[in-house]
């Protein structure tokens, strides 16, 4: 018990009290329209808000079980780790950066790799979480989609990539980082010469030197609604050009209405969507 | 050279010698003594440039870089090349200024050649927005590309952007979808191609036009995923740290010969490009001559698959504890001895465990 006056630094002993009632992690809050949501309610419908419909972020072996069938999913190139070709500090060391990464988010990189099938259709699968350093493509990333493109090749599958990234290439591994963008979109050239279908699915976000890569070469291209898409960041086009962007600027709908995707397809009519366009493609 | 008084703060020791050089040059009835101060002053100028420009900073690279009377893309189709006939627009949006395309000669081959143009008067600078091309810019360069594809052409690149634009405008018309298309299409494209960084190689604005057989970069040019300044001011969160930045990204073209990144550098004339444009274009045509030739030798299949091989082989990564399916010492052999081994020794040690 503590053993000053009730009223000496009361307020500061309200604020430190833990708050009661709600169980953690119940409930969140809803980055779209803020209202407060049932946990087990959202999950059921894939991380999407039954309120407003936003589509939250799902992480990258979520994401997998939501689009391919249930335990068909075999990971390729598991075992790429990235290094520090660098040996980049910033605020902390690279390679510290990484392995604190790797600890919060359970991967060893940004993107995820494997084979699995959609209702039935085998196809080549790679996803990318927004959550392992923005998401953003080095060396690791890189190579993972490459091989994951060149497999698809050899095995004349589909090909799938689902691409969430905040960061663009990243800038842990300087211009490595850059020579990805033109490594994977070399590899997709050879795969469209092969006569390859690659479906790119963007989520939000998807930027940078991922948006201006892969994620725009798909020969269909999804998104996500209300995903935010584009080439420069919102925050270095305002300190550019100094005036307020317009309203739904690079968001996905934006973009279809400038002619630069496919089709939105919100997140329960992925897999269908996706077996659709295979049965299209296919021969 | 003459052109603009734009003064770098590290090149001031040139100035002040290059001053009293001037002085002393002007003085009527010059005594052997006078003339012997001179000589004197002209090798101390040597020493002098040839001690800040052989110890550069990777900031003080940038500056160069940048220089505004540095020789531009304008200034190589004069004089690298015999003519240059321009071809416009994109057949679509525009026609953007800050990528030129066209016809020209190299000695009696005909190449298209395709370059960024940051301007030199302020009236040329916004006319081509300080080489911040936009997707109609990139669009026009791949048709282009495709032309000199379709008649057996060379393609030259000359990159020196800061950056493909970051504006509404830019976004609406499809930025990122323009610059992946063309890293596609330059990656399987019939003919040869050598990009060359002359100035600044800004990102993705640099390499939408810089997926080629062979990748070249003038001696203080850089090259980098992101600018100084982006990157002080989202790691640091200020842009005082572009100094840090410009060091941390490992862009000059040393580093990036040790990265595998660039097949060769073009060394500048003394005190850099923009003190001598005669010298630095002829070693750009020499540059060119060489390896164009080089390069049209080859049946196109061997040349594709050669391009996609050098794209292919770059990055670092561990597999399966070794860095890139190397052993350690191989690795320490081939990869730059001060920009990898210690983290990967430390790393491998701990994987080991």
């Amino acid at each position: 018990m503590p053993t000053q006056p009730a009223d000496q630094n009361s307020w500061k002993n309200l604020l430190k009290r833990p708050k009661r009632g709600v169980p953690e992690g119940l409930w969140r809050r809803c980055p779209g329209c803020q209202a407060t949501i049932f946990r087990k309610e959202a999950e059921k419908r894939l991380g999407v808000c039954p309120e407003c419909d936003y589509h939250w972020y799902v992480p990258a072996r979520q994401r997998i079980e939501q689009v391919l069938d249930e335990g068909t999913f075999e990971e390729w190139d598991a075992d790429l780790e990235p290094a520090d070709p660098l040996e980049f500090v910033d605020k902390i060391p690279y390679t510290q950066r990484l392995q604190e990464e790797q600890k919060r988010t359970g991967l060893r990189e940004a993107a995820v790799v494997g084979t699995g099938t959609i209702r039935g259709r085998r196809v080549a699968f790679g996803v990318t979480d927004s959550a392992f350093i923005m998401g953003s493509m080095g060396s690791v990333v890189g190579e993972k989609l490459t091989r994951a493109v060149e497999r698809a090749m050899r095995q004349q599958l589909p090909l799938i990539i689902v691409s969430g990234s905040g960061g663009g290439a990243r800038m842990h591994e300087g211009i490595l980082s850059l020579m990805q963008m033109a490594k994977v979109s070399a590899a997709l050239a050879r795969f469209d010469d092969a006569g390859g279908l690659f479906i790119s699915v963007l989520t939000n976000p998807t930027m940078g030197g991922v948006a201006a890569s892969f994620a725009s070469l798909g020969d269909v291209v999804f998104a996500e609604p209300r995903a935010l898409v584009g080439f420069a960041g919102p925050r270095t086009i305002m300190a550019t050009i100094r005036i307020e962007l317009p309203k739904g600027f690079q968001t996905s709908e934006f973009l279809l209405e400038h002619g630069f995707i496919d089709r939105i397809v919100r997140r329960q009519d992925l897999q269908s969507e996706l077996a659709r366009t295979i049965d299209y493609c296919g021969k | 050279m003459a052109g603009s008084d734009h003064r770098l703060s590290f090149e001031r020791p040139i100035y002040e010698l290059e001053a009293r050089l001037e002085k002393l040059g002007a003085k009527a009835g010059q005594t052997p003594e006078i003339q012997g101060e001179i000589r004197r002053l002209r090798r101390e100028l040597v020493e002098t440039t040839k001690r800040i420009y052989g110890n550069l900073k990777p900031w003080e690279t940038v500056e160069v870089a940048r220089h505004p009377d540095r020789p531009m893309t304008t200034d190589y189709l004069e004089l690298v090349f015999g003519e240059f006939v321009e071809l416009h627009g994109d057949k679509c949006f525009g026609d953007d200024r800050a990528i030129r395309t066209g016809w020209s000669k190299l000695d009696a081959l005909k190449v298209l050649v395709v370059g960024h143009q940051k301007g030199k008067t302020l009236k040329e600078r916004n006319l081509c927005n300080y080489g911040y091309a936009h997707p109609e810019g990139y669009r026009k360069a791949m048709a282009k590309m495709r032309l000199a594809a379709k008649f057996h052409m060379p393609v030259v690149c000359l990159i020196d952007t800061g950056g493909a634009y970051p504006g509404i405008g830019a976004e609406e018309r499809g930025q990122a979808q323009v610059i992946a298309e063309s890293m596609f299409e330059m990656s399987r494209l019939p003919t040869p191609i050598v990009c060359v960084v002359i100035g600044e190689g800004g990102s993705g604005g640099a390499l939408g036009i810089g997926v080629g057989d062979r990748v070249a970069m003038l001696e203080h040019a850089y090259y980098s995923v992101i600018s100084p300044e982006g990157c002080a001011g989202i790691l640091w969160k200020s842009h005082s740290f572009k100094e840090r930045a410009a060091e941390s990204l490992k862009m000059t073209s040393k580093d990036l010969v040790r990265l595998g990144v660039i097949d060769a550098v073009i060394s500048e004339p003394l005190g850099g490009a923009h003190r001598d444009h005669h010298l630095m274009a002829s070693r750009l045509k020499l540059f060119l001559r060489g390896t164009i030739r080089e390069l049209i030798g080859k049946p196109i299949d061997q040349l594709l698959a050669d391009r996609y091989e050098k794209f292919r082989r770059m990055g670092v990564f561990f597999e399966g504890g070794r860095l890139n399916g190397q052993d350690q010492q191989e690795a320490s052999r081939q990869v730059p001895s001060h920009t990898v081994p210690h983290s990967i020794s430390h790393r491998l040690q701990e994987l080991s465990k």
